[in-house]
Order: C-alpha cells, then structure tokens, then sequence
C-alpha cells in the first residue's frame, strides 16, 4: 500500500522527462525515438509513456530505444525488442492478434451495425411518409384559417 | 458534536429518501394526492439534511477538527484556507457526500420548481431519485462515513498532495459532480415514463432543462479538468484517453446525445425509446464511472482508497439501478406509441445519424476502456489501450458528425429539400475548400488528416454563421431589421448557434496543439540561448525563493523576436518540505496564436552546478480549447436561459406576429 | 429483430457486470503486469562482480547447468523492503540449503559493498548491474523482484516485492516445491 502511494506521488510529480543527455544528434532518428517513446507505456507509472514519465525504468528504456535506432532497427523492431522483455501490456497501441482482432474489428462492427439500423428506420419511416398525401396549397390556406379561426375563439 | 450532528442528519436524510421512495409512487398508482404531493416535502427535507451534513463535514475542515478521521487524512492546519475548504470533497468519503448533495439538489429542484409538471409524473420522478438517493446514502453510512472519529486526536493531519491544492483542481471536482449527478433526474424522469407506460412530447419538454443543466456543468467540470492537466502536469497535454479521463467523457457524448434525441422527441413525438434509452444510459455511465474510480479496477492515477468491500456495494448498487432500468426498458419501451413520420432527408434524419454517431462513439469509446478487463478475464494476457486506438476510432466517427452539425440547422422538419440546402451553402464549401488550402501552405509538414479536419471544422463554423445570418436576414434587409429580428429570435437558437460554434473553435484548439507541436529540450546555464517558432529565449538564470509551504527556483526567460523583447518567462521547481516531494509550475505565455510553455528541472546527472534542463513547447492555437469550451458552456447557458424551456406547458397565448422563423 | 434490439443494452450491461464482478477479486492487483519470462529460457546476459567483493559474477551460463532450482534475486542497497527480505533470504540459504543468487541492480559497487558487510552475504554469485541494462533483460520495472529459474535453465516463476511477509514466504516455498517436482 505504501508502494503504491509512493509511486502516485512519485509519478504525479511532473517530468523528469525526456532528458538533454538522451537526445541524439540525428534529428531524423530523434524523431523516431520520441514518437516511439510516446507509444510505449511506463511499467512504473503505469498511466504515462516512458517519453513523460519519471520513473529510472523510463529513461533506461528511452535510452535503449535509441540505442536500437542508432544499431539500425525500424521502429517495429526496436517494438518488438521492448514487448520480448515485458509484453504486450507496455504498447499504447494494441497489437494486431488474436486476441485483439475483437478490439480493433468491433467498432468497425458497430458502425456498420448502426448504418444498417438507420436504413431500416429511415426506409420504414419514409415508406410511411410516401403514402401519406401532402396538402395542396389550397388545402395548406385553408387549414391554417381554421386554425386561426380556433384560436381567436379560444383566447 | 459538530460531526455526530452531520452523522444524524445524514440518518435522517435516508429515513426521509425512504419515505420519498415508497410513498409518492404509491401515491400516483392509487391516485392518492395527498401521497403524491409529499415528495415536495421529502425532497426539500432531505436536501435540506444532507445540506446540513455537508455543512458539518466542510465546518470540521475549516477549523481542523482533528478528531474527525476525514480531516486527519485529507487535511493540515498549514493549508490554505481555500484547500481547507476543498478537502471537503477531495476524498472518497467526502467526494461521496458531494454526491448525495447534488441528487438532492436536483430532487428539491425539481420538487420546487417543476409547478408543471403533471403530479403523476413529478410523483414517480421523486420517488425513483429517492431510491437512487437511498442507495449512496446507506453506501456512505455502512461503508463510507465521513464523520468517523478518531480518539485521541492527532496533533496534526497529513498534508494533501501539494499537486492537488490548486484552485482549478479544487474547483473541478463540484462542477463535473453536478454533471454527472444532474443527469441522474433525467434517469428519474426516464424510469418514471417507463413505469407509468407513456411517453408524450411534453416529457421532453420537462426533462430538456435539466439535461441541458447538467450537461453545461459536465462541460465545464472536463473542460477545467483538462485545463489543469495542461498548465500543471508539465508536458503540455491535457487528454490522455486515460480511463477516469474516459469515464468523465462517455456520459458526456451521450449526453449531448440525449440533448439533441429529446428535442426531436418534444417536437415531433419521435425517437421516443431513442431519448428514454439515452436517458437511462447516460446516468448508467455516471455510475459506471464511480464504479471504476472507486473500485481499483483499472489502474489510474485518478484512484481514491481502494477496499473490495466497497467496490462490491458500488456493483451492487449498479446491478440493482443500471439492470433494473434497462430491463423495465426492455419490457416495456414496445408500449410507446411511435412518432411522427419523416423522410431521410430531414432534420429527424440528421439527428439520427447524429444520435448513432454519437452513441457509437461511446460504445467504442467504453469498448476501449474495458477492453484489458475483458481480455485479461478471460485469458489471463494484459494489454493496453491508449491513445492510439482511441484517436485512431473516435476521429473518424466525429468527423463525419461535425460534417453533419453544419447541415443539420438547415433542414426542416419532416422533409427537407437537399438541392436546396446545398446550395445555399456552396460558399460555405468554397471557404472550407480555400481554407485547406491554406492550411496546407503554411503546414506542409504536418499530418493530412490535420488538414482535413481544419477544413471540416472551418465548414462547422462558416456553416453555422451562415444559418444564424440567415434567421435575421443579415444583409437580406436593413441593419436595424436585422437587430430587431435577432432579439426575438429564441434564446435557444442562440444557444445553438454559440454551441455549435464553440465545437468548431475548440476542434481548432485539438488540431492545432496535436498535429503542430514544437519542442526544444536542451540543457542550459546563464546566457544559453534557444530558438523555437520563431522566438529567441535566452535562460538569464535561477532565484530561489520562499513561498508559504514551499521552497521555489525560479528561472527567468527572456523571449525575443526579431531582436524585440516580447516577454519574460519565469518557470518555477518547487520543493515541498513536509510532503517532501517537488512539483514543477510552468511559465506559459498564451495568445491567440498559441502558447509558449516553458518548464525547468534539475538534470538527472548533474555535472555542472547552476545547470538546469529546460523544456519549451510551442502549441499552435491552444487556447482556442477553452476558448471553445467556453463558448459551448455559454452557449448551453444561453438555451438554458430560453423561457420557453422554463414554461411547462405552452400556454396558449395570441400570437400578434408570426416571425417566419427557419426552423428551431 | 425489432423485439430484440432494446434487450441489447441489457445484455451489454451483464456482461459489463459480470466483468466488474470478476475484477474486484481482492487478490487481484490491477497493476500487476505478468512477467513475459515464464517458461522461457533463461535471458542473455553478463554481470561482472561487485567490485571490492569476492562473491563471483552471474551470467547465463552460470543459471544454465542446474539441477537445483535457483533463486535469482535482484535488490540494492537504496531499497529499504530489501533489508526485511535479505533477512529471510539468509535463513532461508542457512536452513533450507537455498541455492541464491543475486544482481545487484542500479547501485554503486562501493556502497552495495558495504551493505552487504552490514547485512551478510547469503549470495553464491552477484551480478552488478550499473546502468540497468540486464534488468531490463529480465523485464523488471522496479526492485525487489525474484525469479526462480528451474532444471535446465527454464523461468519458471517471478514474485514482484520483497520476500518477507508469510503469504511471500509461503508462495515462493510452493513455487521451489513445484520447480523441484519438476525435474527433467
């Protein structure tokens, strides 16, 4: 319990970021390492990217992603060097697998769930709507003098 | 005494939450008047007792009654007054007796000002607020009880997280309860129509007000929440996708859903199991959403004190109000009779797909967050789904609605001629078009979607100006015509059109701060230089200096352009003794055009004395967020100040001027 | 089709429930991320020794050619917890013939040197890992952490947190009981 206040308190605090000392001299790769650090959750403080987070963990995994750039591997490769070591739990973005095609697929599911029970309501509705006549505009004036006419009676 | 006192009261106000629970509704299915009026009286009594109790609780904080276990905890006689105050709701207990404030609130509300509505109706709504009332009460008195004592009482409190004690903070808490709890009437109002076995349009002519109440103030709760995030944690963000994040924002969108559903439910008697399902479900989320920061069962920085016993009475609680609801919808929504008839090109149309959009957004949105639970459930694996999942599916479902929102006010009820509306709007595209364009100039090295998504919000705005120019024919007929119309224009159109127009600012304030951040990060001493977005800084150096509860660095930035001072940044480290941790307030200079963030730390490895490692930002149009976020609180105010939403039923009265309004 | 749709939400709403129901068991640490080791091979990696001690260095190879299950235990001498586990840690090599090893994690030599005198050294081998490379080989996200590696070199079981409490003790018992059990 007292861990675990003490990793709140620790983690809340604000960045102890991305450090100058880490920072590659290549802008391009620079580039990478950050956009894959964004990408890769803190296992300390576990609501923040190692690119944000305080933790010792963190930087160490920081400097190990631009290490890896540097040895020359795409930015898959320096993923999955960090998921052989501590799963899948550190990627922001879910893998693409069995177990996760239910994640990506069902909002694809639902969509298309949804435009097929708004054809059903709108084709529904509209048959409804075909049948009934519309006024003529005739019709149109005399309705609203009818009503005009209750109106004034009413008030 | 103080707290044995609020203790009794709160035991009052859950014999009181008893009596409301079972007798109005009696009352109204034996048609017993006298039953059915006491809900007036319960209701204002028990708001009047919780009130009491919350009194008594904010009474212990202010004078540091150590005695209390709540204030030990969560307070310290060196706060400021301010924070004092806030410690009332700033733990689960306290943030609990929020809650049943605010269900209480709403409960005498609508017992005092709802003269309108039908009693049957005011009857069962009070009855089933009472019974959600009776379920935090007995929560908070068997499991959760603020006024434990403690004997004898420590010298002094812990002190509060020194990140926490912020005006904002303290303030975001209140607003957002008020949301979240504010929809928890509409759920009434929602289960009563079931119960009774009607829905008329005058149904959403009563529940309208209070969802538009509601949904004003969980605007504001998020918005202040996320403003905080931005100016405090140092990193400049301020959305994170984060579960609690997630939890706040889902009864949000429905919400907003709801909002729009029952307006075609009052004026057309359609969508009526739309409107009462999304009544239901946007309070069903509130509590889903206690449920989670309460129960340990994600992990999120957002946790209160996390105890089994009472995640499960927070279950519990939501089997019997969530499952109860949704299974008297499923038995008994075939009763309402359906509404009017319309073609798909209509406004009915478009708050369909506005409705769908809207609720799929949720769905994916929920899906997402409980998506790890589900999975390690089942096969034991933990995954994480972060930022790139949600913004990969909410993007493209929004899109398509903010396309949406900039037709919507022009089509008519019922049928609306599509050709026509186009047309009217072609200028419309055309600056959407140019402004692309635009974008895409000065932006080239940004993301694609970055550029369409400006075009799109460009569209809402320009689209949305267009329709409110046209209600008063501006430029149509003379300037003073065109004033006269725009005061008897309803105040809910004008609510409309400011909404409206606050979504498109605040989509220039995502875009722009995502897609076009620049950063510097770099080590400095006296007289570095460093130059981002066209500005020159140089670090003069650091001062340390003494606050009331902190030690401070404070470091001075010199920011140039083209050999001008433009101003004086001064970021700040702070040290705090007694809760021995450090946070780091940001220098942020803010214009129209985006804002300066700049934030100092002390290197890891520090080598050099006097060296510091120093963070800038450049957000291209942040501001326009809250900016934004203002304007849609305003703009629900505006609606929400409409007499016609505070008339109950519409009176007839003669109508001397018939003003060709283009539609409401 | 249409009578089903409302019941639809319901359904989402146990299953929701049911969910909920599961994560609250107490013995579940929503935090907790599984280590990615289990029933692997041990992981690459060489540590020198502390310098100033005369306890030998670990790598691979040493954990490799076991009949015994081996208890790798990571710790410093900045991580208060270790102390209360160092003790039971001891007992355990003295009274049960525990075969232990450790890597020294994030600590400078000269002061881990010296915890080690104050405390004893209950450890066949000691990795020292300065910069925090081999942890990250090992997929640790803080200390104290033990892995129990089994016959053949095989990962076979990871507790996060100090050993010192009876429910650790017994756990960690159980696991060596069944890394025994389980003999090539």
């Amino acid at each position: 319990m007292i861990r675990i206040l003490l990793i709140l308190m620790f983690c809340a605090t604000t960045a102890h970021a991305v450090e100058p000392d880490e920072i590659l001299s290549d802008p391009a790769l620079e580039a990478r390492a950050r956009a894959i650090s964004a990408d890769l959750r803190c296992v300390v403080c576990q609501n923040e990217p190692i690119d944000t987070s305080n933790a010792g963990v963190a930087r160490d995994l920081r400097l190990l992603v631009r290490e890896r750039l540097v040895a020359g591997d795409t930015d898959k490769q320096v993923f999955d060097y960090v998921v052989a070591r501590y799963g899948d739990y550190v990627l922001f973005r879910p893998p693409w697998k069995p177990t996760t095609f239910a994640l990506w697929l069902t909002p694809i599911a639902l969509a298309i769930l949804g435009m097929l029970s708004v054809l059903l309501i709108l084709s529904r509705s509209s048959k409804g709507f075909a049948t009934i006549e519309v006024l003529s505009l005739e019709e149109e004036a005399q309705l609203s003098e009818i009503t005009k006419t209750k109106e004034n009676r009413d008030t | 005494m103080i707290p044995e006192l609020g203790q009794f009261a709160l035991t009052l106000a859950l014999l009181t939450a008893v009596v409301q629970g079972v007798l109005p509704i009696w009352g109204a299915t034996s048609n017993n008047a006298l039953w059915m009026r006491s809900a007036t009286s319960t209701a204002s009594l028990q708001f009047c007792l919780i009130a009491i109790a919350f009194g008594a609780l904010m009474r212990s904080f202010v004078v540091s009654d150590f005695t209390v276990v709540n204030v030990v905890e969560n307070s310290n006689s060196m706060k400021p007054m301010l924070f004092k105050v806030a410690g009332t709701w700033g733990s689960h207990e306290g943030s609990l007796l929020l809650w049943t404030l605010i269900l209480a609130l709403f409960g005498a509300a609508v017992a005092l000002l709802g003269r309108n509505i039908p009693t049957g109706l005011k009857a069962r709504t009070l009855s089933v607020q009472a019974w959600i009332s009776i379920g935090f009460l007995s929560f908070m008195l068997f499991t959760s009880n603020p006024f434990d004592r403690v004997f004898p009482a420590p010298l002094d409190g812990n002190d509060l997280n020194p990140l926490l004690q912020d005006v904002g903070l303290a303030m975001h808490p209140p607003l957002l309860y008020i949301g979240y709890v504010g929809f928890s009437i509409v759920f009434s109002f929602a289960v009563a129509a079931l119960i009774e076995g009607r829905v008329d349009p005058a149904w959403a002519r009563w529940v309208r007000p209070w969802t538009l109440a509601a949904w004003v103030a969980l605007t504001g709760g998020i918005a202040l929440g996320s403003w905080w995030a931005y100016y405090e944690l140092g990193w400049g963000g301020w959305w994170f996708w984060d579960p609690v994040e997630n939890v706040s924002f889902m009864p949000w969108l429905l919400g907003t859903a709801l909002l729009h559903s029952a307006i075609v439910t009052e004026k057309r008697g359609a969508f009526k199991s739309w409107t009462i399902l999304l009544a239901i479900l946007t309070f069903s989320l509130s509590l889903l959403g206690t449920f989670i920061v309460r129960s340990g069962l994600l992990t999120s920085v957002h946790a209160f004190a996390v105890d089994p016993e009472r995640g499960i009475y927070i279950l519990g609680l939501l089997v019997v109000s969530i499952g109860g609801s949704l299974t008297l919808y499923a038995t008994r929504v075939h009763k309402m009779e359906p509404g009017g008839l319309f073609a798909p090109v209509s406004r009915e149309g478009g708050l369909l797909m506005n409705n769908l959009l809207l609720t799929l957004a949720t769905a994916t949105v929920l899906f997402g967050t409980l998506y790890p639970l589900f999975l390690e459930g089942l096969t034991g694996d933990k995954i994480s789904v972060g930022p790139p999942f949600f913004n990969a599916s909410f993007i493209p479902i929004m899109l398509p609605l903010v396309l949406i929102m900039g037709i919507g006010p022009f089509l008519s009820w019922k049928r609306a001629d599509l050709a026509g509306v186009i047309s009217r709007l072609k200028w419309v595209i055309l600056i959407a078009w140019i402004a692309a364009l635009v974008v895409w100039y000065i932006q080239t090295k940004g993301p694609a979607l970055a550029v369409l998504s400006m075009a799109i919000a460009v569209w809402l705005l320009v689209a949305t100006l267009r329709e409110w120019s046209s209600r008063i024919r501006l430029g149509q007929v003379a300037l003073t015509d065109s004033l006269d119309r725009l005061r008897r224009v309803p105040r809910a159109a004008h609510g409309m059109t400011m909404a409206h127009a606050g979504l498109a600012v605040c989509m220039f304030g995502f875009i722009g701060s995502s897609a076009w951040k620049s950063e510097e990060v770099l080590f400095v001493q006296a007289g570095t230089q460093v130059q981002i977005a066209g500005f020159d800084v140089t670090f003069e150096g650091v001062e340390r200096i003494q606050g009331p509860n902190y030690i401070a660095s404070v470091g001075t930035l010199n920011v140039m352009r083209n050999g001008r001072l433009v101003t004086v940044l001064y970021p700040e480290r702070r040290s705090y003794p007694v809760a021995q941790s450090q946070t780091t307030e940001a220098a942020i200079r803010s214009t129209p055009a985006g804002d300066l963030y700049a934030s100092i730390t002390e290197p890891v490895n520090q080598e050099v004395d006097g060296q510091w490692t120093l963070r800038i930002l450049y957000e291209p149009l942040v501001g326009f967020v809250w900016l934004g976020s203002l304007m849609l609180v305003l703009g629900g105010l505006l609606s929400l100040s409409d007499r016609r939403l505070r008339v109950g039923a519409p009176k007839r009265k003669a109508r001397s001027e018939i003003i060709p309004v283009a539609a409401e | 089709m249409k009578k089903f749709l409302p019941i639809l939400p319901l359904c989402a709403a146990i299953g929701i429930g049911v969910a909920g129901w599961w994560g609250l068991n107490p013995d579940r640490d929503p935090g907790a991320i599984p280590s990615v080791l289990i029933d692997k091979p041990v992981p690459e990696f060489e540590l020198a020794s502390i310098a100033g001690t005369s306890t030998p260095g670990l790598k691979t190879q040493d954990l490799l050619e076991n009949q015994e299950p081996i208890l790798v235990n990571v710790f410093a001498s900045w991580c208060v917890p270790c102390r209360a586990e160092h003790a039971v840690l001891a007992r355990m090599v003295r009274e049960e013939n525990l075969n232990l090893v450790g890597i020294n994690y994030k600590d400078k030599p000269a002061t881990a040197a010296k915890w080690l005198a104050e405390l004893g050294n209950p450890y066949r081998r000691i990795g020292s890992d300065e910069t925090g490379r081999a942890g990250i080989e090992w997929g640790i996200s803080g200390v104290p952490e033990t892995f129990i590696v089994g016959p053949g070199g095989k990962v076979v079981f990871r507790y996060v947190g100090p050993i010192s409490s009876d429910a650790a003790i017994g756990k960690i018992r159980e696991a060596l009981a069944a890394a025994r059990a389980d003999k090539p």
